[in-house]
């Protein structure tokens, strides 16, 4: 899903807000291309999406650890049709769900592939693949 | 059958006919409207009620707004809005509340403008970035449809589930459907094309909107709405028509979470706390409303809700199962044609509480012979990621 530029503008992909309260700190880290997730000190819970509190206890004491990259595509579907002025240009694309070796679940768009129709599969393996953006990167995955 | 409590009663039902309002009507008319006329069908008229329910289509402040409208001063207000399954979320509150003698008579209402706005539900954009989960998720340009669809290719990869199998949902419905003539109607009015009994090869023919979901397999986006006036026992004694008792309900959210089986929905919980208050169990419905925003809604649905184990509803809904003249092989599925075939403006909670009254009642266009116990079963939100779910069983007398 690489952008193509060109002189007229462009509609380009909606990017998450840097301070936004809860998860702002996970996309400043991506500017240096790391993944970050929260882990409890004290209950062990590993939260995602980011959070100010701990889910598994009350006195909670999150800690942020940088995943090594490294996941599997727990399921994904192919967008065909999309009324967003951006993905509407970039049909037919690969949404998924991927689960991270260290346990979290997120929401991406597999990359790095010739056609999203067969070459994407529940179960394959799957490495962060960054795009990068001005004050962010956005963490896609291709096949590993 | 074990000793069921007949508190509650739905008594007087509305659905609005139209589909495609051309700007004629608003939402807030669409609902008043149907509360006019569900009122009348009990018996009933606006002084009576003094329990309103609202998800909050009218914007902020909804209750309030929505009594000055119609003129209502309640001494119960309940603005539960979690989408689609709002009305069963009301339908439960509204037993409570009558079973504690807060209320007598309860409205519940509905009205959406959603193919007359042109609003994009399955394909459009995803929200703006205003709670922390949009933030991580909007980047990916996830749409509605493409959520369900996830569902769909994960119950295919751990069961072994066929786009024949999901078909089954959508000929059935339309089977109901051609049956209703509002749902040809509505078909008509929003352009479908081939409004006819569909087979399964139209269904997995039909063009693929989200990875495995195909157009047959998705809901339509009309406009409607509709009104359930619910009652106490001794209000519903002098209704003009048979009370349908709510005999049990049950409620549930589920989110993601780190390794967590999207194929399983929250009505995996709703519902045996619905059977067991109910004192009934799956074997004994007769109609199955089941929210069919998209055939694999149904599929995941059959399965929590406990007609089949998860993982064997595609074998089980084979060979046209769920049809209404099928009453020996288990429930009627959406005899009205659901909201793959006759309506859904984007909350279709209501429309479930309806049908499974009419044919309660003996008044459905696909009814089945002497029906004495349905569920409604509402999923609101995105069934591979948050969504609220709840379980309503009513019988009759």
């Amino acid at each position: 899903m690489s952008d193509s530029n060109t002189e007229k503008k462009v509609p380009t992909r909606p990017l998450p807000k840097l301070n936004e309260l809860d998860t702002g700190e996970f996309w400043q880290a991506t500017a240096n291309k790391e993944f970050r997730y929260q882990q409890c000190a004290n209950c062990g819970t590993i939260v995602w999406h980011p959070r100010a509190h701990c889910t598994g206890c009350v006195d909670g004491d999150l800690r942020w650890k940088v995943s090594a990259g490294k996941g599997t595509i727990y399921s994904f579907s192919v967008v065909r049709l999309s009324y967003h002025p951006f993905f509407r240009t970039k049909v037919p694309y690969a949404v998924a769900y991927v689960d991270l070796d260290e346990g979290p679940r997120f929401l991406t768009n597999v990359t790095g592939i010739d056609d999203p129709l067969t070459d994407v599969r529940v179960g394959q393996r799957v490495e962060l693949a960054w795009e990068e953006h001005d004050e962010l990167s956005i963490p896609l995955v291709r096949p590993a | 059958m074990a000793s069921q409590s007949r508190d509650a009663a739905i008594v007087g039902i509305h659905e609005y006919p139209s589909r495609d309002v051309e700007g004629r009507v608003n939402a807030l008319q669409i609902k008043a409207a149907s509360a006019a006329k569900a009122l009348a069908d009990a018996g009933l008229t606006w002084s009576d009620v003094d329990a309103i329910y609202d998800a909050g289509e009218g914007g902020p402040m909804s209750g309030l707004m929505i009594s000055e409208y119609f003129g209502i001063k309640p001494t119960v207000m309940d603005t539960t809005g979690v989408g689609g399954s709002s009305y069963e979320f009301h339908a439960a509150h509204a037993l409570r509340a009558i079973r504690e003698g807060k209320a007598k008579v309860a409205l519940l209402t509905y009205g959406s403008t959603a193919h007359s706005n042109a609003m994009a539900i399955g394909a459009g954009g995803r929200g703006g970035g205003i709670s922390p989960g949009d933030n991580m998720e909007t980047f990916a340009g996830q749409t509605l449809i493409a959520n369900y669809a996830m569902v769909a290719q994960r119950h295919m990869h751990q069961y072994g589930t066929t786009s024949e199998q999901l078909a089954e949902i959508s000929t059935a419905t339309r089977f109901h459907a051609m049956r209703n003539p509002e749902a040809v109607q509505a078909m008509t009015d929003l352009d479908f094309v081939g409004i006819q009994e569909t087979t399964i090869e139209d269904v997995v023919n039909s063009r693929m909107i989200a990875d495995p979901l195909h157009l047959l397999e998705c809901c339509m986006v009309s406009d409607g709405g509709g009104a359930v006036v619910i009652a106490s026992a001794d209000v519903a004694a002098n209704c003009k028509k048979s009370p349908v008792w709510i005999l049990g309900t049950g409620e549930a959210t589920k989110y993601p979470e780190n390794g967590a089986d999207i194929t399983t929905s929250a009505g995996a919980q709703s519902a045996p706390i619905a059977f067991a208050e109910a004192g009934v169990n799956p074997a004994e419905i007769d109609i199955a409303m089941i929210y069919d925003s998209f055939s694999i809604t149904v599929l995941a649905l059959l399965e929590d809700l406990g007609f089949c184990a998860k993982g064997e509803g595609g074998a089980w809904v084979e060979g046209g199962r769920l049809r209404f003249d099928r009453p020996n092989d288990g429930p009627a599925l959406n005899t009205d044609g659901g909201g793959l075939s006759s309506n859904h403006p984007g909350m279709r909670g209501i429309f479930l509480l309806l049908e499974a009254t009419r044919q309660l009642r003996g008044e459905s266009t696909s009814q089945v012979a002497d029906a004495r116990l349905a569920i409604a079963h509402g999923n609101g939100g995105m069934l591979g990621a948050r969504h609220s779910a709840a379980s309503v069983i009513l019988g009759r007398d």
